[in-house]
């Protein structure tokens, strides 16, 4: 029995307030347009066209306004969050009445307070209303046993009527407890429905707000890249070089040494230089200092002219500078695109060609080669389906037509605005 | 023969000091940035700077710029620039200006010594050292046809050959005869109808000429 009672008004107290303050909203609101209907009661056709036409004014003018109180009262009773529609400013005042109402949202919410408003009033004082009952008939059998002991014998009846009226009132304040947070479920649903953001603007928020943070990480992503570029080349390289300079002088300058002893230096020196060249081109594949010094012409010309094959290269940007985020791919594009060409193509020469249409930087990589190749067929990290990855990180397209027996043109385009 | 350098990394510039020495330079002067070293070269009147291209305080093209004044005000002096990564505009840049005494060397060719040590004398010496990067990337900016026409071992000595190597030199780096050489670069020379030329560095400028870089 005692779950049953525990569950039953568990949450009670919160929407009973949330209906008295629902209630003491809508008495108010009804108070207001009604006045006319009360101080007087119109009997002409202007009199009651006048009374009419306030009252629809008051109810209209009002609306942003009693959405931001319903709007808090869902928050302060239930902490039901209701996110205003947005670029819909809730203020007071003729000014925006207009374009509120001729809003989608602004309609939705006016006919939540002609609709839903008057309806949860009912409900509220109905509520209540059986709090009082329920309450009253609960207690009759206690009220009965305060009455004078003379009276009670001599009416021994009521005794049993008492006690049933006090287990039908604990009943009805049970189902009471029921009811109201039923009705502030229903309610919170209809105003989830028609106080709150629409359906599609939601979506649109939350596609605003990962769009924003995904270009977040991306450009976060980008910058530490560029910030373990500095560090390797600031640190471990320069040491690297220092070591390889003082073996090369060991090498260069200890004249009659032993023949095991040279050999070590100059296995050492070769080592130092390898390394040298290793951490260089690591740094090249991190983000290379070209690249954020000079712009794409500069660093895909370095690109190019590391290339077994003739590589013409084409920037027309003219003093146009992409976001960082932005050059880094269209440079790992490129980079992985003529790396393919290289492994795969058997092409005598390629081309790249950079530019900008519009809003969106273009960037086309074409060889002479054997073609087929296949944005499904390479997998994993590298390769055309990982530059595809990175290129819809900032919203970019990439295109790849590749016939059988050549040629094969990859085009990227990216947006130069998020 | 003397020398100053210039480079804001303090390793590098130490192992840069060595090299020099032991390549026969005396060094008058080290710094970490481009102001000091105008002073340095005034007051020294060296027969080499070593500059680095990068430094403070805009860490942009401040060697470049000083190397310009430097080729400008004081002939005697021949400049070498030391640099991350190839930027081929600001070889440009030194070559349009300036054919003699001028050279561009990626940093980390330090390493190898003795190539470094000889590429600093030739400098020194009024000849010119182009990084192979800075060629090979010279070559991709020419947008002009008769460079397909080469094969790939005569771009490779063409390459060497803008670098300032002679022909015994190219032989070496290719392990090739140098007569085998010799043929390669006549046939360079007909293919991109340039005038044969004896002197090493002037084949240099006729290449850099052909490469739309040097006005000369």
């Amino acid at each position: 029995m005692r779950p049953i009672l525990r569950k039953s008004f568990r949450g009670a107290a919160r929407a009973t307030a949330f209906h008295v303050l629902g209630v003491g909203i809508q008495s108010g609101l009804l108070l207001v347009v009604a006045l006319p209907w009360l101080w007087f009661v119109p009997v002409s056709t202007p009199g009651v066209a006048a009374s009419a036409l306030y009252s629809a004014g008051v109810l209209v003018l009002s609306g942003p306004l009693l959405s931001r109180a319903q709007r808090a009262r869902f928050r302060a009773r239930l902490g039901v969050d209701l996110p205003a529609p947005a670029g819909l400013a809730d203020r007071p005042g003729t000014r925006g009445i207009a374009g509120w109402l001729r809003s989608a949202a602004g309609r939705r919410q006016l006919r939540y307070h002609l609709l839903v408003g008057p309806l949860s009033w009912v409900g509220g004082l109905a509520v209540l209303g059986l709090w009082a009952v329920g309450g009253a008939a609960a207690g009759v059998y206690l009220w009965f046993w305060t009455l004078p002991l003379g009276w009670r014998v001599d009416h021994r009846g009521y005794s049993t009527l008492s006690a049933y009226t006090t287990v039908v009132g604990v009943a009805l304040l049970c189902s009471t407890a029921w009811l109201a947070k039923g009705l502030a479920q229903l309610d919170t649903r209809a105003a989830r429905e028609l106080l709150g953001p629409s359906r599609e603007e939601e979506l649109a928020r939350r596609v605003a707000d990962l769009a924003e943070s995904r270009a977040g990480v991306v450009d976060a992503a980008d910058a530490e890249r560029r910030r373990i570029e500095r560090d390797l080349h600031d640190g471990a390289q320069q040491r690297l070089v220092a070591l390889a300079v003082n073996l090369g002088i060991a090498k260069a300058t200890l004249g009659d040494m032993p023949d095991d002893v040279r050999k070590v230096i100059d296995d050492a020196h070769g080592e130092a230089k390898e390394a040298i060249a290793e951490l260089h081109s690591l740094v090249r594949g991190l983000h290379p200092a070209v690249l954020e010094d000079r712009g794409l012409d500069a660093a895909l010309s370095g690109i190019a002219a590391r290339l077994p094959i003739p590589v013409r290269v084409a920037v027309e940007l003219s003093d146009f500078r992409p976001a960082p985020t932005l050059e880094a791919v269209a440079y790992f594009v490129v980079s992985e695109a003529l790396t393919n060409v290289v492994k795969h193509a058997q092409a005598t020469r390629a081309e790249v060609a950079v530019g900008r249409i519009g809003e969106t930087l273009r960037v086309v990589v074409s060889d002479d080669g054997v073609g087929g190749a296949d944005l499904a067929a390479v997998t994993g990290g590298t390769g055309l389906a990982g530059l595809a990855k990175r290129v819809a990180s900032v919203d970019g397209t990439l295109s790849c037509r590749s016939p059988v027996g050549g040629p094969t043109v990859v085009t990227v385009e990216l947006p130069c605005a998020l | 023969m003397r020398a100053v350098i210039a480079e804001d990394s303090v390793l590098l510039r130490i192992g840069v000091v060595k090299v020099l020495e032991m390549a026969g330079f005396q060094v008058c002067a080290e710094l970490a940035d481009a102001e000091g070293l105008l002073a340095a070269v005034e007051e020294h009147r060296p027969e080499l700077a070593v500059v680095d291209v990068r430094m403070p305080p805009g860490f942009t093209d401040e060697g470049v710029r000083a190397a310009l004044v430097i080729r400008q005000q004081f002939p005697d002096t021949a400049v070498l620039l030391l640099s991350q990564y190839v930027e081929e505009r600001y070889a440009a840049d030194l070559l349009a200006a300036h054919t003699t005494g001028v050279g561009y060397l990626l940093k980390q060719r330090v390493a190898d010594v003795e190539e470094f040590a000889a590429a600093a004398r030739r400098v020194a010496a009024g000849g010119t050292a182009l990084d192979p990067q800075v060629v090979a990337q010279l070559l991709v900016r020419r947008h002009s046809d008769p460079l397909d026409r080469l094969t790939p071992r005569e771009r490779e000595v063409l390459e060497l050959m803008a670098g300032g190597r002679s022909n015994s030199g190219i032989a070496a780096e290719l392990v090739l005869s140098e007569s085998a050489v010799a043929k390669h670069i006549n046939s360079i020379f007909t293919k991109l109808d340039l005038p044969r030329a004896d002197a090493d560095h002037r084949r240099v400028l006729a290449v850099l000429r052909f490469l739309g870089v040097a006005g000369a």
